[in-house]
């Protein structure tokens, strides 16, 4: 935010207004560069999926729109969706309806406020940014269940019942995880975590310690229970529950659960890229590449999109855990572990350093 | 205490119109929480009156009707019923017909059992596995289309013969479609069969003990699934299968008890490898001939009745008819492996969860148009 105050000085006549809206304008442009990068980020991972899951499943996906490989498949897929009718189901509650990807919407927007795209790059460096990561994804929770809940259909409800209680449960072992990391660094900062990780890969909290090497996988799969994806989509189990909460939604409700999905995709993607895989910082070491030859915030798209990338390659190998299994998986195997986890990390960082 | 807990059940109606009841099954689910007290399947969505439609039109007639009831293995089908009216009739035909026979109906066999397979997958969240079996189906579907011009029903196996003589060259494309088919099999185990989530998914649900497998009269993959060796193939050799070398393929309760939904699966994607085997023999005995040889000028059988079975994809299909001795069949009577595989639904099906249910649904691999005919 820094950099689009700096800018705006820039502007002739700028420091003559008033000091209200010399704040408030910066936070604007921000605001609405987020919400263009997501929606657009939305959209590219939304046709990537549909490429990728076409090549593991040999076919071909989208190929028409746009000419180069159905590259607008999504553009026109997103203005058929805001074409469609409005629907809200007679016997829904209109305004938790209503309100529902709204909730979901933001939580995966307010998520991207501290991310570090690159030195400079990030909206606000929070003292206690992944505080405020975990606290923002669990909005979506409260979203999902109001979606669930105000649709008056108990498929939603399932599915909704479900992502409740596994976000929740998830929730733990992936702060946990996280918390190997901070207790290193002694900092929430995302900015402060990145430049501990400064000077290539080997310096990576991937790399550096066995106990953080653990906690990355953990966080990563815990991770793809909070975003609901194979093989914790049992929220939205389409061989099970039709299609979960977002049953009953339609038109551009429906696009806005969607966009929020594949931005909490990338938003787990890049916590796991800031924390474990040196965030913006470069990837050869620094003995040998002295200077950044990548751009910070491209290094670091790349690297959140790759583990995007994993994502997708699973979603389309693996099947779906049962409740259950679910419940078992993260209580006494996720939380065991994350639990040592923070507890061996904390006696290297008291006793070793 | 226990009671005091326990809340009102809450109905779930899954189905008709639902992703994973596999056509237009509707169950009654007495649910609470995840769990399913009670499971009450209803049929009958797509009843379209078979047996009566059988009584008004002559003997041959009556085939593309039992196209339409497993409509994703009418060869079967239409060689059960073909069968049986050559037995009322008294009808031999010849060895090309009968290898001819024996090959589509292997063929389709592999077809059914994919399509089981990879909708399987889906139901356990699982969806590359689906297209993959389809990919391969396809090319059965061509096989078959080349031959009969169709891909779904087919009304091939008539009395006293087939349709069309296969074209030639086709006994070269069917052993290259098995050569490339054969080793994709050991891709789909590794993809899915073998996957862990997936054994944990199905290996311990839906256990079809043999006792009740055989008391709701259960047949084909579900039986054998429970561990009971029993194929009419072997046991009751139509055509010439006696003379075929194969095995039958049973539930060997692998990763949990016998008669699981994973055994059911496994059995299928074990005869997948069996058909192949037999497919190739069958191929290599096919000898020149007319296949419109023995095809009767006028169907009109005997007074009398007869009942023939043959091992279907989902099971034994029964034939019973009934001859006035005119040219329309007085009754028929279709024993279907289907609906005695969803009578058992409700006793393996108490005290699942509802991702159970999708499983233990899956299993049964049931076709609709066969249970409501």
């Amino acid at each position: 935010m820094e950099s689009i105050r700096e800018l705006l000085k820039a502007i002739p006549g700028y420091n003559s207004l008033p000091p209200l809206l010399q704040d408030f304008l910066p936070m604007l442009a921000s605001c609405v560069i987020i919400l263009l990068f997501v929606a657009i980020l939305g959209m590219f991972l939304i046709w990537l999926e549909r490429k990728v899951s076409a090549h593991m499943q040999d076919r071909l996906g989208p190929m028409y729109v746009g000419g180069w490989h159905g590259w607008a498949q999504s553009i026109a897929d997103g203005i058929k969706l805001l074409l469609k009718e409005d629907i809200v189901p007679a016997a829904a509650d209109p305004l938790l309806f209503k309100l529902a990807p709204v909730v979901v919407f933001v939580g995966a927007f307010a998520a991207f406020v501290v991310l570090p795209f690159g030195a400079r790059s990030i909206v606000a460096d929070l003292n206690i940014g992944v505080l405020f990561l975990l606290a923002v994804a669990s909005l979506s929770v409260v979203g999902i269940l109001m979606g669930g809940w105000a649709s008056n259909n108990k498929y939603a409800l399932y599915g909704g019942m479900r992502s409740a209680a596994q976000i929740v449960s998830y929730e733990i072992p992936a702060a946990m995880a996280l918390m190997t990391v901070v207790v290193l660094v002694g900092s929430l900062s995302m900015q402060d975590i990145v430049n501990a990780q400064k000077g290539g890969i080997q310096n990576w909290f991937l790399f550096r310690i066995p106990f953080t090497f653990m906690a990355f996988f953990v966080y990563y799969t815990c991770s793809l229970a909070e975003v609901n994806r194979t093989p914790f989509d049992i929220p939205e189990a389409e061989s099970e529950l039709v299609a979960g909460y977002h049953t009953e939604y339609s038109g551009m409700r429906f696009a806005f659960f969607m966009l929020a999905e594949y931005a909490n995709m990338f938003v787990v993607a890049c916590v796991a890229t800031a924390l474990f895989l040196g965030g913006w910082t470069q990837v050869l070491p620094a003995r040998w590449v002295p200077k950044q030859l990548i751009p910070g915030p491209i290094l670091f798209t790349l690297k959140a999109l790759f583990l995007v990338f994993l994502q997708m390659w699973l979603r389309w190998s693996l099947p779906r855990l049962r409740v259950d299994q679910l419940m078992h998986m993260c209580w006494k195997v996720m939380l065991p572990i994350s639990l040592f986890l923070v507890l061996g990390t904390g006696f290297l960082a008291v006793y070793w350093k | 205490m226990e009671a005091e807990i326990a809340g009102e059940l809450m109905t779930l109606n899954m189905g008709p119109q639902h992703p994973s009841t596999h056509g237009v099954l509707r169950l009654e689910l007495k649910t609470d929480g995840e769990v399913v007290h009670e499971a009450i399947p209803h049929i009958g969505y797509l009843h379209r009156c078979f047996e009566k439609h059988a009584e008004n039109v002559d003997y041959p007639g009556v085939i593309p009707f039992t196209d339409r009831m497993d409509y994703v293995a009418s060869m079967n089908n239409n060689l059960g019923y073909a069968l049986a009216v050559e037995k009322l009739m008294g009808i031999q035909v010849n060895n090309r017909v009968r290898c001819i026979r024996i090959m589509m109906a292997e063929l389709n066999r592999i077809a059914s059992h994919l399509l089981a397979a990879g909708t399987y997958g889906i139901d356990m969240g699982s969806y590359t596995p689906f297209l993959h079996c389809f990919r391969d189906r396809e090319r059965i579907l061509d096989l078959f289309e080349e031959t009969c011009g169709a891909r779904l029903l087919y009304n091939y196996n008539w009395v006293g013969g087939v349709m069309y003589d296969i074209p030639p060259g086709f006994e070269k494309k069917v052993i290259d479609f098995l050569d490339y088919f054969e080793p994709l099999v050991d891709d789909l185990n590794r993809l899915l069969s073998h996957n862990y989530i997936f054994i944990k998914r199905t290996a311990n649900v839906g256990i079809l003990s043999p006792e009740t497998a055989i008391s709701h009269g259960i047949t084909g993959p579900n039986l054998r699934g429970s561990g009971v060796e029993w194929d009419v193939r072997k046991d009751e050799p139509y055509l010439d299968y006696d003379e075929f070398d194969f095995d039958v393929a049973v539930g060997e309760g692998k990763h949990g008890p016998v008669g699981s939904c994973y055994d059911r699966y496994m059995v299928r994607i074990k005869e997948v490898k069996e058909s192949c085997k037999i497919a190739r023999q069958a191929v290599a005995k096919i000898t020149p001939g007319d296949v419109h040889e023995s095809i009767p000028k006028r169907g009109k059988p005997p007074a009398g009745e007869v009942y023939m079975r043959t091992e279907c994809p989902s099971g034994e299909l029964g034939y019973y008819i009934i001859s006035d001795g005119s040219l329309k069949p007085y009754r028929v009577k279709v024993k279907s492996p289907c609906f005695t595989a969803m009578s058992a639904f409700k006793e393996i099906s108490r005290g699942a969860m509802i991702s159970d249910i999708v499983a233990i649904v899956g299993s049964l691999d049931i076709v609709l148009g066969e249970i409501d005919r």
